[in-house]
Parts: structure tokens; sequence; C-alpha cells
């Protein structure tokens, strides 16, 4: 038998994963148009209202492009909420009103998540602490810290801040402006950039990797980095919406389990190696096109709580299921 | 003659308690087929991890080209040119053919970003060096490539390394026959192309189609060296030690094989269709075909894993339908898997506890975890003696028995729970000689023993020799049935429906 008899190996075809967070993303935003009109209030449907729907959740966003890096690599960050209250609170405090101080407390907050960051990744990857718990303590330690100093708004930020949270250029945010450009710049940094290519190796077979010469441990710690700078980032904004850092804005946001919720409904896998900044931002854009949904259809918050646990659970059971018979 | 690019000598290595390689010298010349041969455990894989600097030796010196190297991580080696394809892939499955081929040494075009372009283009020239090579996208996702086309990509990443010596350990062990085919062409061009290959197998018939010279380890040392390849027995005589004419057991006599244990009438499901079939008790049912053929699935419908949508199963005469394992066990139904470290073991837990596995999923949450209606310590320990397994302790960690004691804990397991048909998947696959025939006589004691034995294998000289009866598989049907003793030709001619082959 030669080998011209076997037959040619098909082209892969249509993957269902690479689409999935954008049917996700079709779907709610088909339910939203349907809640809509169905309880007669079309005047949600306004391109302004989108982007008010949008706007809401820019904190979210900033945070989980960042957790799509650690994710990618295979670990996580449970820290991100208790370091979006610290670096909101050390921006406004370092302000305290003066416009003159908003450069130094923009540079503080971002060498806190650097730091933080780097912490981060050399005790995941330097010290082999299960990522999972070396986060959930650098969050302790965190908010311990910063329950000490401050129990309520500290500091104040200046009207010249606080355009990054509500100026806006024509009709749109700044603040969307800026998340959309982040997402354009990380996704570019993943896609076509070898630091992009090698993360993706490190998260899709770490051995591998090590093997074929890649220094693993720097991707992992630089990918905590930019976790981290992201999550400090989401301070600023927040601080600049608020217009004072309190302790707790970052708990209360549930940025942590929000950020990694929704990393993986956008088709990042928690394993590692396989993912993108696209599915992320479906994953947000699904998020608040939901709460829309529940704040026009007026749901309770109890039952909205329970709703979006329900979501998250179904949309990855929808991944595993459909991945499942793919290889099957 | 060619002045070797690798020579190793003396080469010792001690590991606590065992001494892996005492004294080996072994040595690869340019564009040559070195085989490597001996059993699990004979020390090849020692020796290859030391070539590669996974490993350092205690004594002995590896030389590169005339020149002492010392490689401290298996980056200098593949640096130096030395490339080993293991059987478990190192390729990213989420990643471009190309994206794994220049995994870690990206070209870099404008701005430092990734040159896509060249990176494309130069898998392109590298994969146009093999026969199939020029029918797999560079762009396209590993994962979703087949086995053998994974290989081809895991050589084809050796090759853009500019490997001089590439180093390939049983890299035939998942393939079928075409597709070994087509990787002996891709060896014949790299050997044509000067570069020395270390390749690692049991197989004669590969050896005999590939080699140059062979090499044989046993215990650690070399027992042999051919400079041109011997007659199979030679080979075979200098790995056991010993001559094999009782490899395979004697076949089932009439008065060995009773009424049927189980039959299929018009079993079918997606991967399935109008499946007839019978295995009887005292024998020893072959199941051959090529890969996707449906003989795994027809496993897993037996077994409840992807259970039959239409037809009957009857089991020792009763009709039975299983929608789990859990029901086809109770039942009376073992299963050995293809994949034993990944179904079929708990790898950290002791020889003891992986033997009394099964016997305790079917106990009662409250029962001793000592003590089950199957099964006790003592009964396990005394399954585990007649297996014969060779093991420390069994308080042992099964990971560290070898293959083919792994395999005997397996069978140790469900012979606890008395069953009337054990279905084997590929029984002997990364299993040693001595071993293999040591499950082969395994298998026909069980079927002595009363119970029907259903065997998936993809070595066809395993089927033709250990099978009372030889069932092939094509595209989901039982496309043909022989008695004991067809030729490969036959089977394989069943097997792809050709009528006849000319090559």
């Amino acid at each position: 038998m030669s080998a011209a008899d076997t037959p040619a190996p098909t082209r892969a075809g249509f993957r269902f994963e690479r689409w999935a967070p954008l049917i996700l993303l079709a779907g709610a935003f088909a339910i939203y148009v349907i809640v809509a009109v169905a309880t007669d209030q079309t005047q949600y449907l306004t391109l302004e209202n989108l982007i008010a729907i949008l706007a809401r959740s820019i904190a979210l966003g900033i945070t989980a492009i960042g957790q799509t890096f650690v994710i990618l690599v295979a670990s996580i960050d449970l820290s991100v909420a208790s370091l979006i209250s610290a670096t909101a609170v050390l921006a406004s405090v370092v302000m305290d009103g003066s416009p003159a101080m908003i450069l130094p407390a923009i540079l503080a907050a971002l060498l806190l998540g650097g730091l933080v960051g780097l912490a981060n990744g050399l005790v995941v990857s330097g010290l082999k602490v299960n990522p999972l718990i070396a986060t959930l303590g650098m969050s302790l330690i965190i908010q311990g810290c910063l329950s000490a100093f401050v129990s309520n708004f500290a500091g104040s930020v200046p009207p010249a801040f606080q355009v990054f949270a509500y100026g806006e250029i024509g009709m749109v945010p700044v603040a969307l402006i800026f998340l959309a450009l982040l997402a354009v710049t990380a996704w570019g940094v993943l896609r076509f950039t070898k630091f992009g290519s090698d993360i993706y190796a490190v998260g899709g077979n770490e051995e591998a990797a090590r093997f074929a010469g890649i220094k693993t441990g720097r991707i992992v710690v630089a990918s905590h980095v930019i976790c981290s700078v992201c999550a400090s980032i989401a301070g600023l904004y927040l601080a600049s919406r608020l217009r004072s850092g309190a302790p707790w804005i970052g708990a209360d946001g549930v940025y942590d389990l929000e950020s990694i919720a929704v990393v993986v409904i956008g088709g990042t896998v928690l394993a590692g190696g396989r993912g993108g900044v696209w599915g992320t931002m479906a994953g947000m854009l699904i998020f608040s096109l939901i709460d829309s949904v529940f704040n026009i259809a007026g749901v309770d918050s109890f039952a909205k709580q329970v709703l979006r646990g329900i979501i998250i659970v179904a949309a990855v059971a929808f991944y595993a299921i459909r991945s499942k018979r793919i290889v099957a | 003659m060619t002045a070797p690019v690798i020579e190793m000598q003396g080469i010792t290595k001690t590991f606590p308690g065992v001494r892996a390689l005492s004294e080996v010298s072994f040595d690869v010349r340019p564009g040559e087929v070195q085989a490597l041969v001996g059993e699990n455990g004979a020390g090849k894989s020692t020796l290859i991890k030391i070539l590669s600097g996974v490993y350092h030796a205690d004594a002995g010196e590896v030389r590169m080209g005339g020149e002492p190297v010392h490689f401290a991580h298996p980056v200098e080696s593949l640096r130096a040119g030395i490339a080993v394809i293991y059987q478990e892939f190192s390729l990213l499955p989420e990643r471009s053919v190309a994206q794994n081929l220049f995994l870690g040494r990206e070209p870099r075009g404008r701005f430092g970003l990734i040159d896509e372009r060249r990176m494309h283009d130069e898998t392109r020239k590298v994969l146009d060096l093999f026969a199939t090579g020029g029918r797999i996208d560079p762009g396209r996702a590993v994962g979703t490539l087949d086995v053998a086309t994974q290989q081809m990509v895991e050589i084809a990443k050796a090759v853009s390394h500019d490997a001089r010596v590439i180093v390939m350990d049983e890299p035939t062990a998942a393939l079928n026959d075409a597709e070994c085919e087509e990787l002996f062409t891709t060896v014949d061009r790299l050997r044509e192309r000067g570069v020395a290959i270390i390749y690692i197998t049991h197989r004669m018939r590969e050896i005999a189609r590939l080699a140059d010279r062979v090499t044989v380890l046993k215990d650690g040392e070399v027992a042999a060296r051919f400079d041109a390849v011997p007659e199979p027995g030679e080979i075979v005589h200098a790995m056991v030690g010993r001559d094999i004419a009782d490899f395979y057991a004697p076949p089932a006599t009439e008065a060995e094989i009773g009424d049927p244990v189980l039959t299929v009438t018009g079993g079918g499901n997606a991967h399935l269709h109008g499946i007839d079939m019978s295995v009887r008790a005292g024998e020893i049912v072959g199941l051959a075909g090529i890969q996707g053929a449906g003989r795994v699935a027809l496993a897993m419908a037996l077994f409840g894993q992807e259970p039959f949508e239409t037809g009957e199963v009857t089991l020792a005469g009763e009709r039975v339908s299983f929608r789990t394992p859990r029901e086809a066990i109770e039942a009376g139904i073992g299963l050995l898997p293809g994949d034993r470290k990944s179904e079929g073991l708990v790898l950290m837990q002791s020889v003891r506890d992986n033997g009394m596995l099964t016997p305790r999923a079917f106990a009662p949450l409250w029962s001793s975890h000592k003590r089950t209606a199957q099964a006790d310590l003592a009964r396990i320990d005394e399954l585990l003696d007649r297996m014969e397994i060779r093991a420390a302790s069994y308080d042992q960690d099964i990971r560290a028995l070898s293959g083919g004691n792994q395999q005997k804990a397996i069978v140790a397991r469900w012979l606890s729970m008395r069953p009337k048909l054990l279905i084997f998947i590929e029984p002997t696959r990364g299993i040693d000689v001595n071993a293999k025939a040591g499950i082969y006589h395994l298998m026909r004691d069980l079927a002595r023993g009363g119970a029907g034995i259903l065997m998936i294998s993809s070595d066809l000289p395993e089927v033709i020799g250990a099978a009372d009866r030889i069932l092939v598989m094509q595209e989901g049907r039982i496309a043909a049935e022989f008695p004991h003793g067809p030729t490969e030709r036959d089977i394989m001619h069943a097997a792809t429906g050709e009528t006849e082959v000319a090559a």
C-alpha cells in the first residue's frame, strides 16, 4: 500500500470553540432586544443606551484583560479586587484634590500594581505555590494592610482626573475608548509578539515550552505583572468615577471572581493555553447585556445574583459539552 | 566509513538501588539508522536521556564530532543538533504547525514582531521534504491533526532545528500499517540527507526494514552489536537471553471452547453498524482493523461507555443492555484499557490499592476498605501473587512498576470480580518481549478458566498468534471473520476493503 492511497487530511472546518463566545454574545444581544421589545421599552434600544451599558463594565473589562493573561499561562489571580481597592485609595490619597499630584498618583498606583504582580509571579513560579493560594494570600495581605490605615473614603480626586471616568469624545466616553485601545494592544501582544506566543506555549504545555528553550518562569511573572497593572488601572478608573477611593470598592464589585467568570465565558480555558482577549471582551459584553436585561425586566437583585450564577455555569457547561462532542 | 557523529563510551549510571547502565558504549554515524533494542528496563531510555542532557552519567564520556560534550539541559543538546522524538509528543495542540516548529525561536520582522509569513514559508519548506508534508497546512492547529501527522510535525520540528542526530522512541507505537510505511519513507529521506538516526523499537519487522546496524541492550549492558541486520531470532535471543519458541500460548482445543458468553445481534450506534458477533467461553477472539475502524467503539459499546442504540446483546444467555460501565462490570464484563496510565491506574496509589479499586467501587460506603464483598486484601495479594507481579512490595506506588507488571495488576483487579468476559485493548502496547509472552499465556489461562476474551490489537502478528478466531472491522462494521491462523495479508485486505494490493 503506497502513501498515495490514504486520503489527504481534510482542512480544519468550522471550529466551534473559536466562535462560541460570539454565538453566546449574539444570543445575549437577541435576548436583550426581545426583552426590550416585549416589555415595550424600545427606548433602551438606542445607541446611547448601548454605550451606557458598556460604560458600566469598564472596570471589569480592564481587570478581565489582565486576568486573561494569567489564565492563559495556566495561573490565576484572586488578588485583583483587593488591589483595585488599594490603588484607588492610594491614588485618591496621593492626589488629595491637587491636580499637580495626578501624575505622581498614577505612577504610584502603577508601581504598586507592578510590585504586587511581581510578588505574585515570583511566589507562583519560583516557590511553586499553587496560584489560587498564592494570590488568595496576597489578597488578604493587601486587604489587611489597607483596612489598618483607612476605613472609609479617603482623599479626593481633582476634577481634571475625573475626565478619565466622565469625559466624552463625541458621544463616546473616554474610558470606553481607553478600554478598546487596551484590548487592541493586548490582542496585538498575544497575536503578533514572541512574548504572546510564549504565553500560549507555557500555558499549553510548560514542559514543552521549557524544552524549547523558553524561560517559562519569566513568562509567568510577566503575565502576573500585566494582570496586576491592569487591576491598578481599574482602581484608578474607579477612583476617578467615585471621585475618591474607599477600601471596599474592589470587594464590592466582586472583581476577582467576576473577572475570572468573564474570561472563562469568553472561551479561555482555565487550564491555560487557549483563548484570547476578544473572547474576554465578548464575555464582558455578555455580562453587561444580561445585567441590562435584568434591569429592563425588573428582576430583583437577589434573583439577579442567582441567575448570574446559573448563566456562568451554563455557559461553561455549554463549552464542555460541545468540545466533548467534537472529540468523540 | 564515515566517522561517528555521536560516540558514547563507558557510560555508567546508577539510580538509588538500581544500576541502570554499566559501561555502555554506543555510536552512530551520519546517514545511518542505528536500531537500539532491548526490553523495557534494559536501559534504552536512560541512555537516550543521558545523550540529551536530561540525566548526567556517573562515568563515561559523550563525544559529538570527536569533541567531548556535556549537556546540562535538553535545550543545550537540541541546540547542538540532537533532537529526541518521544512517544508522548511535546507539541502544543492549540497552536499551529508553524508556531510549533518555531516555538521559542520565532523569526522576527519589523518592530520585533513575529514574521508570520517567513515562519509559514520556512515551515512549508521543511514539510516539503516529506512524502505527505505537502498535505499539511502550516496554519492548521496541531490538535486537529491525526497522530501520524502530528508525528510528522514532530519530525519536521527536529529537521527545522538542523538536527544532525534524531532519536525516535518507538515511533510506530500508535500508527497503522499505511502510516508506518509513510514514516519509513520519511526515515529513508532523513538518512539520505545524512542525518544520523537512533531508532528505538521492539518490532523485528521495522529493524529489518530500516536498520543499518543494531545494538541490543539487556540489563543495562550491551548484549550484542550487529553491523548488519541479523535474523530476528538472533536479536530476540540477545534481548531476552533465551529462545522463545513458546512465545504465543497454544490455541484453544475444541473441548476447551464452551457456550457463547456474549452475543451481539444488529448492534449499532453513531460509530457502529449492524454488529453481529459472539465470544464463547474459553475462547480468545481477536479484533483487528485499521485505526478508526470502530474496534474501540465496539469495546466502549459493550462496556456501556457509549452504548449500542439498536440491536440486542446477551451475556451468559441473558439479555442485557448497559448504559454505564458500572452496569457492565456488575453483569460481569471487565475492560483493560489501551492507555493504562490515564484510563487504567491510579498512579499515585499502591499496587494493592489499584487491585482493590473495582471491588471497593462496588462495596457500600460504610464497608471496610480492607474487606469488601468481592475481595479482601488477602485475596488481592493472592491474585497479585498469581499474576507473578514483580514489585518490591504491594505497598509500593504502582507508577514505579514496568508496563507489563502494571497490566498484570489490572488483570488481578478484574479477576477479583470473577468476570465472564474480559476485553483487552492493546494488551501489550509498550510492554517488552518477555512480558508480552507472559500476557499471552495469562490470557490463555483466563480463557481456560472459562472466561471469554476479546482482544483488540493493532499488532497484526499478535492478533494472528494469540487469537482463536479473528474479526476484522472496517468503517464500523465487521467486515470479515477468520479462524485461527490467517496471514497478515488476509487481514489487511479485509481491513482496507482492497481486493488486491499491487505493492
